[in-house]
């Protein structure tokens, strides 16, 4: 096909578009990569840092991860990860199965009951105020329990089992298999994508949780790793951090950044397409 | 499905209660399976809205929300609190600070993922546009702290990256982050690159939507690729920017908590500061929980009718223009 000039201009339009999206979602993060990397000798020989640093050093990353405070705090998300995701996982399928059932009695009723909560919230304070009843302030439980099932993640679940057919689990039913072995031995194989998607929405959640935990924990011991992050970033002062002459307090901070993103980032190539698959699932349906 | 619910004929002729017995016999260990789900939502999510209360109280910790005496038993106006916040100098900066803040992410987020769908669809280099579709998405994994780290090394006054070249160039440097004149900007613009390349996916999957033979029409009648995209993909996306759009104005009260609370320092408080963080500082740090209650009350609920009218208004939409 022979291109004329216009289409040459547009093909150059597109790509130029597409690379600057690109490398300005890109250049950010590796400019704290390289902070990350500097060395202090580096540093004062440009006068500031550069994109690509002559020397690099490793120590920021070896006393940050030798740092006990932001270990502990690796330590915390990492559990509240693992079992936050499995407790949200668990009771999200249980929800989510029996509401697909179109002759369940009364799904509508709980389905508008789930719905309605995203719609209204009580706010800030009474769920404090009863998070603090419940006896779990200032424990991992509430980083876990008050945020058990996002609704959104709930429609999602639901739509992709109101796909599946009911004849399906019929001759299990005729066998004598029990509804809750139906759902983990047949319904949960058969729907592993979306589970994936389901439970990768809701790991990422508990790691970057923020907002809940400045709520409800005082405690700097079962402090999560952004809280512990964020004063980090943000000591001035450099009060949390151990300067010495070698790494600019500049270069440790973002050591920090790194190493609390270097989990999303290793496991971000090999679960994006599922990402995607989640938001069309909620696209189509919403 | 005839086999499968034998009883459903006559199910709705049996009187409410024979009903339920009957569906609880026949369905128990799907209503067992419920529970806990249920159990969260009473809890954490319905059990809050009884807390509502004290919006209306003089609420005090130790008499607890059902024992603190309502507002007319002390001699106060029932909407005292409601009254006494907008008493207060600053309910108007909030408000104002919550509105433009979201307001302008709503205006400066919108085009953009637009024109990058478009650019990917129609991007031929089909390899390069994938890897840069993937690294578009990554920024919207980053927590916010995350992105303020980011946001310290590239726009950090002493040893942010703008500001060194601001310096090499001999120029003044700027509080970027430390100036209540620029923050909104920058909250503005790390929530737009936060969330460029993921705002972009639905429009690319209503992009493959579109029939190609609409194209191919096209070309044998001598249309070029400008004009492709404005007379055939821009009006097959019209329909979805609305609905966005309109969606995104039920959420108008909504500031994003978490994202200012991060960002948020003494400086730029003045222009930063907006219903959240107010009910946050002021509820939880100085224990005004009656007043704050209130204030999230009146936000719920101006919120709640912005989403159901929008999304009726969604709707309409929806269903009567294309």
């Amino acid at each position: 096909m022979v291109k004329s000039k216009n289409d040459i201009a547009f093909e150059i339009l597109v790509l130029l578009i597409i690379t600057l999206v690109g490398l300005a979602c890109l250049i950010p993060i590796l400019f704290v990569i390289s902070y990350s990397l500097t060395p202090m000798e580096e540093m004062l020989r440009n006068g500031g840092f550069s994109l690509i640093p002559r020397n690099i050093t490793f120590s920021a990353y070896k006393q940050m991860l030798n740092d006990p405070t932001l270990m502990n705090a690796m330590k915390v998300s990492a559990f509240i990860t693992i079992v936050g995701t499995a407790a949200n996982l668990v009771v999200t399928l249980m929800l989510a199965y029996p509401l697909s059932r179109s002759y369940l009695p009364g799904r509508k009723v709980f389905v508008q009951l789930i719905v309605f909560t995203m719609i209204f919230s009580a706010g800030t304070i009474p769920t404090y105020l009863i998070v603090k009843a419940t006896g779990i302030l200032n424990t991992l439980w509430a980083l876990i329990l008050p945020s058990l099932v996002a609704v959104y993640n709930f429609i999602v679940m639901k739509a992709f089992f109101e796909g599946l057919p009911n004849d399906l689990f019929e001759s299990a039913r005729i066998d004598g298999a029990g509804e809750f072995k139906i759902l983990f031995s047949i319904v949960l194989p058969l729907s592993l994508p979306i589970v994936t998607t389901i439970s990768l929405y809701y790991a990422v959640a508990h790691w970057n949780v923020y907002t809940a935990a400045i709520l409800y924990i005082q405690d700097t011991k079962l402090m999560p790793l952004q809280v512990i992050l964020r004063r980090m970033i943000n000591s001035a002062s450099t009060g949390d951090l151990n300067i010495d002459d070698e790494i600019p307090p500049e270069t440790l901070r973002m050591a920090a950044v790194c190493i609390a993103t270097a989990p999303i980032v290793i496991i971000y190539p090999f679960i994006q397409k599922y990402f995607v698959k989640g938001t069309l699932a909620g696209a189509v349906k919403g | 499905m005839a086999q499968v619910q034998p009883y459903r004929p006559q199910y709705k002729q049996l009187p409410l209660t024979r009903r339920f017995w009957r569906a609880i016999r026949q369905y128990w260990p799907l209503y067992v399976m419920l529970i806990p789900g249920m159990l969260f939502f009473l809890v954490y999510k319905y059990a809050p809205m009884y807390g509502i209360q004290i919006a209306f109280k003089n609420y005090s910790l130790k008499k607890g929300i059902s024992g603190s005496p309502w507002l007319t038993e002390t001699g106060k106006p029932l909407l005292y609190w409601f009254q006494r916040f907008f008493k207060t100098p600053q309910s108007r900066q909030i408000i104002s600070n919550t509105l433009v803040l979201s307001l302008s992410k709503l205006l400066v987020g919108m085009l953009p993922p637009l024109i990058f769908a478009l650019a990917i669809s129609e991007c031929s280099f089909k390899r390069y546009s994938r890897v840069i579709q993937t690294v578009s998405y990554l920024p919207h994994f980053l927590s916010w702290v995350i992105i303020y780290g980011i946001c310290a090394t590239m726009l950090g006054e002493t040893s942010g990256v703008i500001n060194n070249l601001f310096k090499k160039l001999g120029w003044n440097t700027v509080p970027f982050l430390n100036s209540s004149k620029y923050i909104r900007g920058v909250l503005v613009g790390s929530s737009l690159w936060q969330s460029i390349g993921w705002s972009s996916i639905v429009y690319l999957a209503a992009i493959a939507g579109i029939d190609t033979s609409m194209y191919e029409a096209a070309t044998i009648d001598g249309c070029g690729r400008f004009r492709q995209i404005w007379y055939i993909t821009l009006p097959n996306l019209g329909r979805i920017f609305v609905v966005l759009l309109i969606t995104k104005v039920g959420n108008i009260l909504d500031g994003g908590f978490n994202q200012v609370y991060v960002f948020m320092n003494d400086r730029v408080r003045a222009s930063a500061e907006i219903i959240d963080t107010w009910v946050y500082t002021q509820g939880l740090g100085k224990a005004q929980y009656s007043l704050t209650t209130a204030v999230g009350l009146m936000k719920s609920v101006l919120s709640c009718g912005l989403v159901l009218g929008t999304n009726a208004l969604a709707r309409k939409w929806d269903s009567s223009l294309w």
